[in-house]
This record gives C-alpha cells, structure tokens and sequence, in this order.
C-alpha cells in the first residue's frame, strides 16, 4: 500500500490524517511539516490572552503525542521543495520521498505591502502558533500595538489585546470594521462596542510609512496624520499558498485548484483548507476545514467522496460585541434588512423573491444564528 | 453541573444551559448528548472532541 503523505499539520492536515485513521489504520502515512508540529487551535490565538493562554500552552498535543496517536510518521522543521506528479515524488529538504497519494494542507501566507519606511520589514503577522508566539513576546513588557486591517483577525486580537490592557489603534481604508463580512450599520455597531473596550480608529486611512521612533515605530496615515506605537501587527488578510503546486504544473487560481472531491488538477494530488480553491471558494475557516478534511479522508481510504459544505456561518470572537456572520455568496442579488439596537444588531440579506440568503447578528441576536441558518441554502449542497 | 470548552474554537457547552434551540434541554449531561451532535460553532464531532472541561 503506497504511503499517504499529508504536507501541513495545522487544522486541515491534523483533520484529514484523524479522519483517515478512523477509516483506515494500515496504510502508512507520513506527514510532513516545516514547523514543529504541534497540535493547537488557530481560532485560539485570538482571544489567548482573556483565555489566560500562552503560546506553550495553546498547543494541545506536541508532534510525537500526534505521531502515536495517529500511528504516523512526523517530519518536522522540514522544507517541502518541490513535487513531481509524474514521478509520485517530492524533494523534502533535499531528500527524495515517493507517495502513493499526496494531500497539500500547507495553509496560507499573510498578505504583506511593502510600505515606505525604515522599520516596514518590521511589521508582525500572525498565521501560526510560531507567528502567535513571536508576537506575544514581542508585546511582553510593551503598552501599545497598532493593528493594520480591521478584519476578522484585526477585529479580534484588537478586542483581546485592549482585555488585557494594551493601547490599541487599528487603521482600515475601509469606513467600518469587517467590510467585507458585514454591512454598514452591523459595522458601526462593532465599532462601537470596540471603542468602547478601548480600541482608537482610524477608519477611512490607510498606512504610509513605518519607521523607527524612539523604542517603537511611527506610522504616517494615508492623511497625513502619525500615530506612534510599540509594536505593529498587519492583518490584512491571507493569500493560499499555491507556488509549490504551480512549480509542479497544478492549476491554480486564488488557491490550489480542487474538484469537489478535493483532487488536483494532477492524479493523486490532494488540497484542503487556507490553500485550497473549492469551486471558487477559498473558505479559511474551521468548519469548511472539517467538512473537506471527512470527505477528503474517505476519498483516500478509497471510496470518493464530494465534499459538501452547508450554510457554515463564522462566529467572530470579540467578547465585547459578539457577531456571528453568514456572508451572502459574492454575486446574489437582494438587499440588506437591518434592525439595530443598543444591545442587539439583526441584519438580514433577503434576494428578490424574499428568501435568506445571508445574515450578520450582533451582541444579544446571536442567539437566533441557529434558527437563521436552518433558513439559508447549503453553500455547496 | 460541568461546562465543557472545544479546544478547536473555544466553544463552551454549559451542562446547565444545555442547548434548547438545538433541541437539547438545561441540564443535559455531556455523556448523553447524541453522539454525531457536534459542536455548533465549528463542527469538530464529540467523539473526537477534545473537550476540556473548565470550572463551571
């Protein structure tokens, strides 16, 4: 039985070598990472420090713990250099390995600008636990960090960081906060909240410059205001990372072009989470992770399986106004409904024959997001 | 009564609250929710949960 080797032990590769194992336990498999492998909860790195987390203790198993649970071999702080589709083999770290099937869940790499300014390089992103920890340690002992992007993630390390008593401005081009997951008023209503916890706006500007400033950095807006901080931290979204498996001719897109059963353009090539293109979708969330990672395990354990994703709306970890959102799909026509209130936002996105297509709910609504989605159409049925 | 926390997203199931809207009522042991239910907010499955039980 030729191996299964899984590139990636983040959600998605963990996710896809659990599952398998329930199906199968004696096909060898083999997985590969270039960090250390650790079992840990991305989601988790948002809200660490209300959660009393550190680094250390956000992983919730080390490699060798997954290695005997999973009965599989873990290659750690290795380097995936190059796959040959043909051959079934791959350079890792300048060692030749064959597979009999391959699954790519290398993730995605944080977009990065490149800013005038002598201290642009030193902008912080955070997409791992490795990331997470230089980050934390990077704050120790400092007061004030500056969030470039006001997205999911810049949202809720703002909320995090602000709980545990750090100065926070966040800067966003764009006039609210999660521009792209909420409309207007369900976004002002976050900004609200968040301003309240302690959060500084600055809305509508975007970065210029970064450059050193006494033992921090001063960053020029787009208005020409300056601001002046000790730590920067850039999260302005994600790109999947494709080089590799274009390198080795599989087409790409946004991300690694996959089929519904998640096969490559190559036969016997694999691709799930923040890397994967899904008909379209790049979906870098936990529960289209686990819905690729079920059906991609029974494909593997040889019986191909198309992988379905229901309406799957994302819960947005910000304690001080929680939100969970269902993004109507890009494109659908309809229009926004909204009811906004002090304690609660309710907004819902209707089309032009009044079905729900979509829906955003803030602080006291959100206990109606289980009602909302029985309502919404399955993302992929 | 215990709370129960997924180490997956941080979703916490309160024994006492239980969960009416998905049908399940206050003060449902862990044990005896269903076991295809699965957590509400991301979807990992109980059996392979990883909760970790937290002080209620």
């Amino acid at each position: 039985m030729a191996t299964v080797v899984i590139v990636g032990t983040g959600l998605g590769g963990y996710t896809v070598a659990r599952e398998f194992r329930k199906l199968d336990r004696e096909t060898p498999l083999l997985m590969v990472t270039a960090d250390s492998g650790e079992f840990y909860s991305k989601p988790m790195l948002s809200n660490a420090l209300a959660s009393g987390k550190t680094p250390e203790t956000l992983a919730n198993a080390e490699a060798k713990q997954m290695a005997d649970r999973l009965q599989a071999d873990i290659r750690t702080q290795v380097t995936l250099q190059a796959i040959d589709p043909i051959a079934h083999s791959m350079a890792v770290s300048g060692e030749r390995l064959t597979y009999g099937k391959l699954v790519l869940a290398v993730g995605a790499d944080p977009v990065r600008l490149d800013l005038a300014g002598d201290a642009a390089h030193a902008m912080l992103s955070v997409n791992d636990l490795r990331d997470y920890a230089r980050f934390r340690e990077a704050v120790s002992a400092r007061r004030r960090v500056a969030i470039m992007g006001a997205g999911l993630i810049g949202c809720e390390f703002a909320n995090d960081l602000c709980g545990a008593g750090y100065s926070v401005d966040v800067i966003d081009p764009a006039t609210w906060p999660l521009p792209r997951l909420l409309p207007p008023q369900a976004g002002e209503s976050m900004q609200r909240a968040l301003a309240g916890a302690g959060v500084h706006w600055h809305l509508g500007r975007a970065v210029d410059r970064v450059d050193k400033c006494n033992r921090g950095y001063r960053l020029q807006l787009s208005d020409g205001s300056n601001l002046e901080t000790d730590v920067v931290l850039s999260a302005i979204g994600l790109r999947p990372r494709t080089d590799l498996a274009r390198q080795a001719g599989l087409s790409t897109n946004r991300g690694v072009f996959v089929s519904r059963s998640l096969q490559s353009s190559a036969a016997d090539v694999y691709a799930l989470g923040d890397c994967a293109e899904v008909e379209g979708l790049v979906l870098p969330y936990v529960m289209p992770i686990m819905q690729a990672g079920r059906a991609l395990a029974a494909t593997l354990a040889g019986e191909e399986t198309a992988v379905t994703y229901p309406a799957m709306p994302v819960v947005v970890k910000t304690p001080a106004w929680p939100t969970v959102v269902a993004p109507p799909p890009a494109g659908t026509d309809g229009q926004w409904e909204v009811r906004s209130e002090s304690t609660a936002v309710r907004a819902l996105f209707r089309d032009a024959s009044g079905s729900l297509k979509g829906f955003a709910l803030g602080g006291q609504a959100i206990a109606e997001k289980n009602a909302l989605t029985r309502e919404l159409p399955p993302l992929l049925g | 009564m215990k709370r129960y926390m997924c180490v997956i997203c941080g979703f916490i199931y309160d024994e006492e609250k239980g969960l009416p809207e998905e049908g399940i009522a206050p003060g449902t042991k862990w044990e005896d929710l269903p076991p295809n239910w699965s957590c509400p907010d991301c979807g990992a499955r109980k059996e392979d949960f990883e909760m970790v039980e937290v002080e209620a």
